[in-house]
């Protein structure tokens, strides 16, 4: 393995274990401070306890949040030296900003979860409202980042180095709002259903109903419709893609060579040596279609950009592909769930719709990887798209396959950890007396 | 406020502020970790209660605590790129084996509190707790130790010409990096041991904290004493900023009246007296260090003005420094002010 590949390796396997811990972060405190506010409102228990019991899992899933986050920050200057030397000065705002951010969250996160008997209800659920914001609005500044290195603005280069610098003009670079919006919507998407898809399962075994249906609720509330909406926001996302960079889109979709009412591939095996993706549905025009709306719509293919700068094309189109038809899948059980619920059926006696909800509940973080997969392999071979080539960032020690091993095997207990202490929890609901 | 920034240097400014927020992580952060080394050494016939404690001090801050040193990683990169970039060549191996710590001791913690169940599941994540808490006070030392002889500036010159062992490991491992390390363990011990006795109202739980704090203020004594003799042979700058320079006497008086303030006011159980004192020589010392080695942000190769970002950047971080604190300041008083008042409970 060389020392670029390994450096790639960790660097994807501290995000893809951060994100969903960050997803998390965003999309559970919108949910207990749901919970809080109905059980003061109705004077219900139950959604008071269950704001105290999901407040005892985002404990642990926060705090592992924190050090994996701590983990990048300094991951940027291990790994990527020459990365932080370019666009430290532009990046670095953004990153100060996702700071305070942070810092307000870990604030109120520290209130809201010690001091339940402290102050008072009103303040305490508002303690809980600025840990969702802030969480959110995290997200938003780490996005900025990433959006930057995809479309960057605001620099001006002479002798490939950076001459002139705007942060503010590479903070909301073209890729900045999409990004936010499709990264928001995910936390939220991909959170909510998880949730909902644990209480489902819980429900389908028969474990306190009372409680778990309320839970499937508030789950359902904040899940359901960042799903619906999901699809749209990456139509948004692909179509600026198409715009700013054509490179990937084009190894998203497996478009080898440039043509006139391109077709829409779904699925398929694209081949770089032939230069063809083979066994794909196509569908006439489709890609004209959607990433310009227009019938005949030229389509560059990879065939328009020197092969050094392609992006590996085969997993970033089946990272793709997956991506699409896991969120289709989430949007459509979502739809469901909204329809069943405004027949003012009662959600826990609908079998089927709990048996799909169970099944889907992992798809949302798993998009989200595939996703995340996407986004940061079709940028390559560019680190910052191109000013900045990966292989010109990474850091001249040798030896990377060390701290590689010594990480993953971190982040590998630490996962299973998490996830036993989650089952653990979970299976606590699962007696008639426990609640 | 850009006007007093001009007239200071902004590069200058935003150097104080890293410290600054550096000096807050050690006071907060750092005595977070100390109270890790606390349950490691916890003994004698209230050893769990002792473990309680310093759960119950830690537990609702140590989140926000860490914080403070993502903001000085932030600022670090945002205003001085080369030298977050040179840091993390040159400082690999610490540094990794420092986020080793971070992550244990930040997940052993919550596992400990959240998710055991058996005496035997405490028990093994509470001594991952310690022994991270323990190695990582340890490793920021030794980061700061080797950026303080000039040996990491002089390491990241040409890394690729030279055997790895002199660029990767050596600027770290040597005498003066290994004594600062041990100096900021044996000063986060103290310190923690000294908030301790003010986090109950138990004296003799107060009285096991004091001893404590007592012993760790000697450590800090035969540590700092190490390391100012290594000084002589590792770190030049340090040396001379540290015993010739104009500023020197009066600085070692300070810092030898706030050690001797600490003992003493621990010896008379005076501990809101011994609190202050443990801070400002803590502070003391790490500005000592700082002023010691100014104008370098890496000696001796990149100076706070060479390593600077462009001026815009460091505008715009600094108009961001001020809203952020607007809306810190209040918060992180509120979260203070929620978590200050002791529990009655503890008096009986």
């Amino acid at each position: 393995m060389t020392n670029l590949l390994a450096a790639r390796t960790q660097m994807a396997i501290s995000l893809g274990f951060h994100i969903v811990f960050a997803e998390i972060g965003i999309g559970m405190p919108l949910m207990m401070v749901l919970a809080e506010w109905r059980g003061a409102r109705t004077g219900d228990r139950q959604y008071l306890e269950l704001a105290r019991r999901w407040a005892k899992g985002v404990a642990i899933l926060f705090a592992v949040g924190a050090v994996s986050g701590t983990v990048l920050s300094f991951e940027l200057g291990l790994l990527w030296p020459g990365f932080m030397k370019f666009a430290g000065p532009v990046v670095g705002v953004p990153f100060s900003l996702e700071g305070f951010a942070f810092f307000t969250e870990a604030i109120f996160l520290g209130v809201y979860l010690y001091a339940w008997d402290r102050i008072s209800a009103r303040a305490h659920l508002l303690a809980g409202l600025i840990v969702a914001g802030s969480g959110a609005a995290s997200a938003v500044f780490v996005v900025m980042v990433n959006a930057w290195m995809n479309t960057p603005t605001g620099v001006t280069m002479a002798g490939g180095t950076i001459a002139a610098v705007d942060p503010i003009a590479g903070m909301m670079s073209p890729a900045a709002f999409p990004q936010a919006l499709h990264m928001v919507l995910a936390a939220y998407a991909s959170t909510g259903l998880f949730v909902a898809g644990v209480h489902a399962y819980m429900l389908l075994r028969g474990a306190a109903p009372a409680f778990h249906r309320r839970a499937l609720a508030i789950a359902l509330m904040v899940g359901a419709p960042a799903a619906v909406l999901q699809p749209l926001s990456g139509d948004i996302s692909a179509r600026l893609v198409a715009r700013t960079q054509p490179a990937k889109l084009a190894a998203l979709e497996g478009q080898f060579a440039t043509e006139r009412g391109a077709p829409l591939r779904i699925g398929g095996v694209p081949d770089e040596a032939s230069a063809t993706t083979r066994y794909a549905l196509e569908i006439p025009h489709g890609l004209s279609l959607l990433a310009y709306h227009a019938w005949d719509a030229e389509v560059k293919g990879l065939d328009a950009f020197p092969r050094d700068d392609w992006p590996p094309v085969a997993p970033v189109h089946v990272s793709f592909q997956v991506m699409v038809g896991l969120g289709t899948l989430m949007a459509l059980v979502a739809l469901w769930a909204g329809w069943a619920a405004w027949r003012r059926r009662d959600l826990a006696r609908e079998r089927a719709l709990l048996v799909a909800l169970a099944v889907t509940a992992p798809f949302g973080f798993l998009a989200t990887e595939v996703g995340w997969t996407v986004t940061e392999l079709g940028r390559q071979p560019w680190v910052v798209q191109g000013l900045l080539r990966t292989a010109d960032a990474v850091t001249p020690m040798p030896g990377l396959v060390v701290p590689l091993t010594v990480f993953t095997l971190l982040y590998v207990m630490l996962g299973a950890v998490v996830v036993a202490l989650m089952a653990a929890m979970v299976r606590e609901t699962g007696g008639p007396e426990s609640i | 406020m850009s006007g007093l920034m001009t007239g200071l240097g902004l590069p200058d400014a935003m150097a104080a502020v890293i410290v600054l927020a550096l000096n807050v992580y050690a006071l907060t952060g750092g005595a977070d970790f100390g109270g890790g080394v606390w349950d490691l050494f916890a003994g004698g016939p209230r050893r769990e209660q002792q473990r309680a404690l310093i759960a119950q001090a830690i537990g609702p801050i140590w989140e926000a605590n860490h914080v403070w040193l993502v903001v000085v990683v932030v600022l670090c990169f945002t205003a001085f790129p080369p030298a977050y970039a040179l840091l993390g060549t040159v400082l690999h191996i610490p540094l990794a084996l420092l986020l080793v710590g971070i992550v244990m001791r930040g997940s052993a913690f919550v596992f400990r509190s959240y998710g055991s169940r058996t005496w035997e599941q405490r028990r093994r994540w509470g001594a991952t707790f310690a022994v991270a808490s323990t190695l990582t006070p340890l490793l920021l030392g030794v980061t700061i130790g080797a950026i303080a002889t000039g040996a990491v500036g002089d390491a990241g010159g040409q890394p690729a010409a030279l055997p790895f062992r002199e660029v990767y490991v050596a600027p770290w491992f040597a005498a003066f990096p290994l004594l600062t390390g041990a100096l900021a363990l044996a000063l986060f011990a103290m310190l923690a041991a000294v908030y301790l006795t003010l986090e109950t109202h138990d004296p003799a739980l107060q009285d096991d904290f004091r001893r404590r704090g007592l012993m760790a203020a000697v450590m800090v004594f035969v540590c700092a004493f190490a390391a100012l003799i290594a000084a002589h042979v590792d770190a030049p700058i340090m040396r001379a900023g540290l015993m010739t320079s104009p500023w020197a006497l009066p600085f070692q008086i300070a810092t030898g009246v706030a050690a001797i303030a600490v003992i003493a006011s621990l010896w008379r159980r005076r501990y809101g007296a011994a609190r202050l004192a443990a801070g400002a020589q803590v502070s003391l010392m790490l500005w000592g260090w700082a002023v010691a080695q100014y104008p370098y942000v890496v000696p001796p190769t990149l100076t706070i003005r060479g390593a600077a970002a462009p001026r815009i950047t460091l505008q715009i971080v600094a108009w961001a420094l001020a809203a952020g604190a607007l809306l810190l300041v209040p918060s992180l008083a509120y979260l203070r002010r929620t978590f200050r008042a002791r529990r009655p409970a503890s008096r009986v």
